[in-house]
């Protein structure tokens, strides 16, 4: 069956200017790097810009220029006061919310339909949700009194750039922490553009600082004497090392890791809607998700029908340039991530999983993988228990609720799980045995500034949204 | 009548509702004002594992209680507690060097403590979760779990007083915990034990160990299917490399200020957000 024809419906990128080089926004200036390293488009190939490298001393002078920022003007600030700076950031990505959503997916790779309809709003609804909060901490269940960290290094991933940017920022602002943060190295350039948000929003200087560079950087905030809290998102390894570096300092530590979701497809679902919560469990942003629903575990009566099924469905997905706004799966973000998309994948074949992808002609430029399933997988596999983060879904199957529930909770990780089923009282019961923090019934993939997020077991320490997720931010909020 | 030889007591361990001794042999000395008082165990590498192993096994059975259920047998534990007060008092006067006033005080205390953590069972799902307003057809609520298998360093000074404040918010909210008891004053931890055994708490919802702090902690720190640690009862210096040791499975490891704190309950809470489709 080919694909339904659509005409070509590319978004403008003269939205966006982009400098050909960029230095830190440390104190609330721009301030010249030294060292450059490229920030290409992943669906190109084409360098974008040069990204500063930060050293050691300018690591320095970003930790200063929060502490100083922390002591001097955002501890001494009314709550009600720091709130407003916050909405006023919200509404800036709220007008400039194009603008971001095609920087977004230059840089990054993934579909313009994601960046807009997902990344940006969701983003500036963030910090819209956490400006309410600011005033109102003493009744969010931390004591009548709860005290920010100070100084808080964040460190984030380059699968959802701007939207794993507010997830930090907004919530440390709120609490009356300031902030020192690293993007990715692929993904720099929407916190660079967020930086001059800050600079229209007024932000007084040196509340938020971004230094851009690779792990180097990171590490170096993570052992920085002067801080006092460590967010970090990203893998389950880096979050190990940096559990370990933590351990002596004293730092206050929040992580959000990987995961290796298991999305279970009861006989009673309704095959069609489940058909499309595997899609976008599995092949929202590339697959480049950390809750994403990588292992399908499918109850065996109705295996041949809903993999029937989603063979058609993914026949239909449109993958290719980003920019088009009919595209469905974008870019790879770098060469190093189909790199190991690859490894993991080879391993798949050799240990014995069928390999099923539809014909679709990729990009001859960028990096690019085809939407991809794997059945006939068992729990020993590679591809059962890895996280591939990538457009790649390993099938399993089940004949008893109770065996979906252990092979799903059999593993590592705990971040996040799905649930089809028609029966209220089984989505409950599943839920209720279910080890993850996150658990959609009969959806996949949703998020909102509201909802608590993180994961059990080794998918990391504390929950970012909500509620729940203010404790990270303030002093002994995750125990005391 | 007072040329009668007392009937002593053999102070085990205390490992999936049973009481037996350490599998290595191994026993230490306790004494009070040069006197020998008991040789309790000391617990080895394999005694630690056996221990986690039932914490494991009973753990799901405890969580899927009712709040109300288990919150009965806490409050059943405290009414055994009041039973046995005099024998917790002569310990802690025989162990611990205290007065028989400030022992009494101490174990009132350490039984209104437990009263107060029972009572908490059931209400912790309304006071840690949440019903969240998310923008769209979606019923979504964060409710708290525990985290599972909780290992716990008991503090070292007020030995019972110091037990209850660290075990009672573990277990209430459904972990199931291995505690090492304080190592100088360990008795009152395993006739602590036997107030369990007698109050329909499930074989292995609590395990009490005693032995040595330094040999007990790195295994306890680096096993794998230990999900969380209370290390109050750990010397500072030591802690770091506990934490750096619990990193190889990410345990969530925290020591604590406060003897008796609603922390130390939310503490050992994992929060589960749930979204639920709305529609006709």
């Amino acid at each position: 069956m080919s694909a339904f024809e659509y005409a070509p419906a590319p978004e403008s990128r003269a939205v966006v200017s982009i400098e050909p080089e960029y230095g830190l926004f440390i104190n609330g200036k721009f301030v010249k790097g030294k060292k450059h390293f490229p920030s290409i488009n992943p669906a190109t190939g084409e360098k974008l810009s040069n990204i500063t490298q930060a050293s050691n001393a300018d690591v320095d002078k970003a930790v200063l220029a929060a502490r100083s920022a922390y002591q001097k003007t955002w501890s001494k600030m009314a709550p009600a006061q720091r709130a407003k700076y916050l909405y006023r950031i919200a509404r800036i990505l709220q007008e400039r919310a194009r603008e971001f959503a095609v920087l977004e997916t230059l840089d990054n790779g993934k579909p313009i339909r994601e960046s807009r309809d997902v990344d940006v709003p969701l983003a500036a609804a963030h910090f819209f949700y956490h400006a309410g909060w600011a005033d109102k901490l003493q009744h969010a269940g931390f004591g009548s009194a709860p005290k920010p960290h100070g100084v808080v290094g964040q460190i984030i991933p380059w699968n959802f750039p701007l939207l794993m940017l507010a997830w930090k920022i907004a919530p440390a602002l709120a609490t009356g922490n300031t902030v020192v943060l690293k993007p990715a190295e692929s993904t720099s350039l929407t916190a660079l553009l967020f930086a001059q948000v800050c600079q229209q929003a007024e932000l007084p200087a040196g509340v938020v600082n971004i230094v851009t560079g690779d792990g180097a950087v990171g590490a170096a905030l993570v052992n920085h004497p002067g801080i006092d809290k460590i967010a970090f998102t990203g893998s389950t390894d880096v979050g190990k090392i940096i559990a370990r570096s933590v351990a002596h300092s004293g730092k206050s530590l929040t992580l959000e890791l990987g995961g290796k979701g298991a999305n279970i497809v009861f006989e009673d679902a309704a095959i069609d809607e489940a058909v499309e919560g595997i899609v976008n469990g599995i092949f929202f942003n590339q697959g480049h998700v950390c809750c994403a629903g990588s292992r399908l575990l499918i109850q065996e009566g109705i295996h041949d029908e809903v993999v029937g099924k989603l063979k058609v469905r993914m026949a239909k997905i449109r993958v290719g340039d980003p920019m088009d706004k009919n595209t469905d799966l974008g870019a790879i973000n770098s060469a190093e991530q189909l790199m190991k998309i690859n490894e993991l994948v080879d391993y798949g074949k050799k240990e014995g999983g069928e390999i099923w992808s539809p014909q679709c002609t990729l990009p001859s430029k960028g990096f690019w993988f085809a939407p991809t399933i794997f059945s006939g997988v068992t729990q020993a596999h590679r591809i059962a228990r890895e996280e591939i983060f990538g457009p790649v879904l390993s099938i399993l199957t089940f004949r008893t609720p109770q065996e979906a529930i252990e092979k799903a909770n059999n593993t590592p990780f705990g971040l996040s799980a799905g649930i089809w089923s028609e029966k209220g009282s089984r989505t409950l019961w599943a839920s209720n045995q279910l080890k993850a923090g996150v658990i959609w019934a009969n959806t996949f993939n949703k998020f909102d500034p509201a909802s608590p997020f993180g994961g059990y077991k080794e998918s990391g320490w504390g929950r970012e949204g909500g509620r729940h997720g203010l404790g990270s931010y303030i002093k002994g909020g995750d125990h005391e | 009548m007072s040329n009668r030889i007392d009937v002593r007591k053999t102070y085990k361990l205390f490992i999936n509702g049973q009481f037996p001794r350490s599998e290595s042999g191994r026993v230490y000395e306790i004494t009070s004002a040069g006197n020998f008082l008991a040789n309790p165990a000391q617990a080895s590498r394999k005694d630690l594992r056996d221990a986690v192993t039932a914490a494991r096994a009973a753990q799901s059975g405890w969580a899927k209680a009712t709040a109300y259920n288990r919150g009965q047998i806490l409050y059943r534990i405290a009414e055994m507690l009041e039973g046995r007060a005099s024998q917790f008092v002569d310990e802690i006067c025989a162990v611990e060097k205290l007065t028989p006033t400030k022992a009494k005080a101490e174990v009132e205390q350490a039984i209104d403590s437990w009263v107060w953590h029972a009572g908490w069972a059931d209400k912790i799902a309304s006071v840690f979760g949440a019903t969240n307003p998310v923008s769209g057809p979606y019923f979504n609520f964060t409710i708290p779990e525990p985290v599972g298998v909780v290992g716990i360093f008991a503090p070292e000074k007020q030995s019972l007083l110091g037990l209850v404040n660290s075990l009672a918010p573990v277990m209430l909210s459904g972990n199931t915990a291995v505690l090492v008891a304080s190592q100088s004053a360990p008795l009152t931890a395993i006739t602590f034990s036997e107030v369990l055994a007698t109050s329909d708490l499930p074989a292995g919802v609590c395990n009490i160990l005693t032995g040595l702090k330094d040999e007990l902690s790195p295994w306890m720190a680096s096993h794998m299917d230990v999900d969380a640690m209370d290390i109050s009862g750990i010397a500072k210096k030591n802690q770091a490399q506990l934490r750096e040791a619990g990193a190889d499975n990410l345990k969530r490891i925290f020591a604590f200020s406060d003897k008796q704190s609603v922390a130390r309950i939310s503490a050992f809470l994992e929060a589960k957000t749930v979204w639920h489709t709305i529609g006709v």
